[in-house]
């Protein structure tokens, strides 16, 4: 059996075979073992808010459309006509009670009913009594705190059970807004010319921050000289089944509740209101930590929630070995103050997305391994050991523990099906 | 103030110059052809009325932000575009409003080409500016940038200053 991963405790060794960013067979068992079996992010209830209202989601590779049906059920329908297969609704987003498949008109209700076709005395009396011709439903659709799931796997553990342990990290970021959060229009499709397990690497990585990041701290030390007495520190913790998050402080203001001398003094207040109602609803202890602290955490395989200088969650899925569709999410508390608001909003795009001062060097880096792994015949291993000598339970944010539990589930759920045969796609 | 006269021929060629000073890498001479209060804008895919408040743009910087992006593109540590990428800007259908009023309101559509490592991107979309006379020439009161583009795949980001 091939080793893709070694993972030495006594050496305080661990490492990652580059074929795993390139080789297409690993690829396909990839979207069978990891793509197919695991919880995928498809977006926040947040965005169908009102009966009726549906978004089309591309999802482990599936064309899907998310929809709050008129039952009030919130479904995934997979975007197919039962009758010949083709896209039924072709709108990104919208409101309607019915879908229609232009090409031979048959529609269908915004639950995935079949609702009438043309040319009905061409068919039995009793057909589709057995529901086959209604649009298929993704069977398994969860949600945790409005972040919605699928499974592609109908014998999977709950997505409760699946979060485990991360659950308690989305609550810090849920916990923000007592109205709960809201997605912003406006969802970032994007791309990396990487594999995907580069972001899943690089959006928990602390390590980089300063190197690949210099001109964002170079501006942010230029609006506040004080801010280079707070340096990144904190701790990386494993949250099992791969989760990981990294927990610290760092020199920006987050738009919660930890103000910085770029805002106005109104601004100010406002925050100090809001840490105090955070103190009045979770003590003091809590309070600093969802205030005051960044997280950035992994939910195995490919949802990114970074609670920084705002909230962004990214998720993504390979077309390739070596290119990733990147989808990035802003989230902030529903009926937020216009100034705070704005405020966020600037904070976010002075890092985030594809137009930020910080983003597009992520993709650089990611994209420069990408295109080095041509050597991977004769350089073999990606190193991931920083803070093994520390021992796991100790490890800084700045270390590697948070990549390395990523790594450790992707060993489990991909080296037992190396003696699997897999049709390669 | 004596206020000059000016021509649609004039206003053709500052966007030209902004198009080459871009090019040339010319960025903080690019920042400079904006006035103090200006802004530059990239709002979200094919939603160019949106609302900075509660939709996601690319871009929604102030004169202070675009400053901060033109001399950080200029670092060496601005990675992205360190070896700087070749890049190729095309304005075409330029459309000038009325040269009389204290405001021209300038629209044309934009191809920009970036390659880098052997990649070769293209944006394509439109630009709307807001124009005013200022010391004896013209200045960018705003730019905003439309995409006409389904999604940022596979440029993946916008690095450059479109």
């Amino acid at each position: 059996m091939k080793e893709l991963i070694r993972d030495n405790t006594e050496k305080c060794e661990f490492l990652v075979h580059r074929s795993v960013f390139t080789d297409r067979e690993i690829l396909a068992r990839e979207r069978a073992e990891i793509f197919n079996k695991c919880w995928l992010f498809i977006g926040h209830e947040s965005e169908i808010p009102e009966k009726g209202d549906y978004k089309r989601k591309k999802v482990g590779g599936r064309n899907l459309l998310l929809v709050h049906s008129h039952d009030g059920e919130m479904r995934a329908l997979y975007n197919t006509c039962p009758h010949r297969g083709a896209l039924v609704c072709r709108e990104n987003s919208g409101n309607s009670r019915v879908f229609r498949c232009f090409y031979h008109a048959w529609s269908f209700t915004n639950d995935g009913q079949l609702a009438g076709m043309p040319g009905k005395d061409g068919f039995p009396d009793d057909f589709n009594c057995d529901g086959t011709k209604n649009m298929t439903e993704v069977n398994r659709l969860e949600s945790y705190r409005g972040f919605m799931f699928v499974n592609f796997d109908d014998h999977a553990n709950s997505l409760d059970e699946y979060l485990g342990n991360a659950k308690e990290y989305i609550d810090l970021v849920a916990d923000q807004s007592e109205a709960g959060m809201e997605a912003l229009g406006g969802v970032q499709e994007y791309s990396v010319r990487a594999n995907w397990k580069l972001l899943a690497e690089n959006s928990v990585d602390l390590y980089h921050g300063m190197p690949t990041h210099k001109t964002y701290f170079d501006i942010k030390q230029g609006q506040d000289p004080d801010l280079k007495k707070v340096k990144l520190e904190g701790k990386g913790v494993d949250l099992g089944n791969g989760h990981a998050v990294m927990e610290y402080v760092a020199p920006w203001g987050r738009p919660i509740a930890q103000w910085t001398p770029i805002w106005n003094e109104d601004l100010k207040k406002d925050m100090e209101k809001i840490k105090a109602r955070l103190v009045e609803r979770f003590g003091e202890e809590r309070a600093d930590r969802i205030a005051n602290y960044n997280r950035n955490i992994v939910i195995f395989p490919n949802l990114v929630i970074n609670d920084i200088m705002a909230i962004t969650a990214r998720t993504f899925y390979p077309t390739s070995p070596g290119y990733i569709e990147v989808s990035g999410y802003a989230f902030a508390p529903k009926g937020e103050d216009e100034e705070h608001r704005m405020a966020r909003n600037d904070n976010f795009l002075e890092f985030l997305g594809p137009g930020g001062f910080a983003t597009p060097d992520d993709n650089e880096a990611l994209e420069l391994c990408q295109e080095a792994y041509n050597n991977n015949q004769e350089v073999q291993w990606n190193d991931i050991s920083k803070g093994m000598v520390r021992g796991e339970d100790n490890t800084l944010a700045t270390d590697e523990i948070q990549m390395r539990s990523f790594w450790r589930q992707y060993k489990t759920r991909i080296e037992q099906s190396l003696n699997k045969e897999v049709a390669q796609t | 103030m004596t206020v000059a006269t000016i021509t649609r021929q004039d206003v053709v060629n500052f966007l030209y110059t902004e198009a080459k000073l871009l090019d040339e890498w010319k960025l903080t001479e690019w920042a400079a052809l904006f006035t103090e209060d200006a802004s530059y804008t990239i709002p979200p895919i094919g939603d160019p009325d949106a609302n900075p408040k509660d939709s996601l743009f690319f871009v929604h910087d102030t004169r202070a932000r675009l400053q901060e992006r033109a001399e950080r593109l200029l670092k060496k540590e601005a990675h992205v575009e360190y070896p700087h990428s070749t890049t190729l800007r095309n304005y075409h259908n330029i459309m000038v409003g009325d040269l009389d009023s204290p405001v021209i309101r300038v629209e044309c559509n934009f191809t920009t080409h970036r390659t880098k490592r052997e990649v070769l991107d293209t944006f394509i979309g439109r630009h709307i500016y807001e124009i005013v006379q200022m010391n004896n020439g013209l200045a960018i009161k705003s730019k905003k940038v439309i995409l006409h583009l389904d999604s940022l795949r596979p440029q993946g980001k916008i690095s450059l200053i479109l």
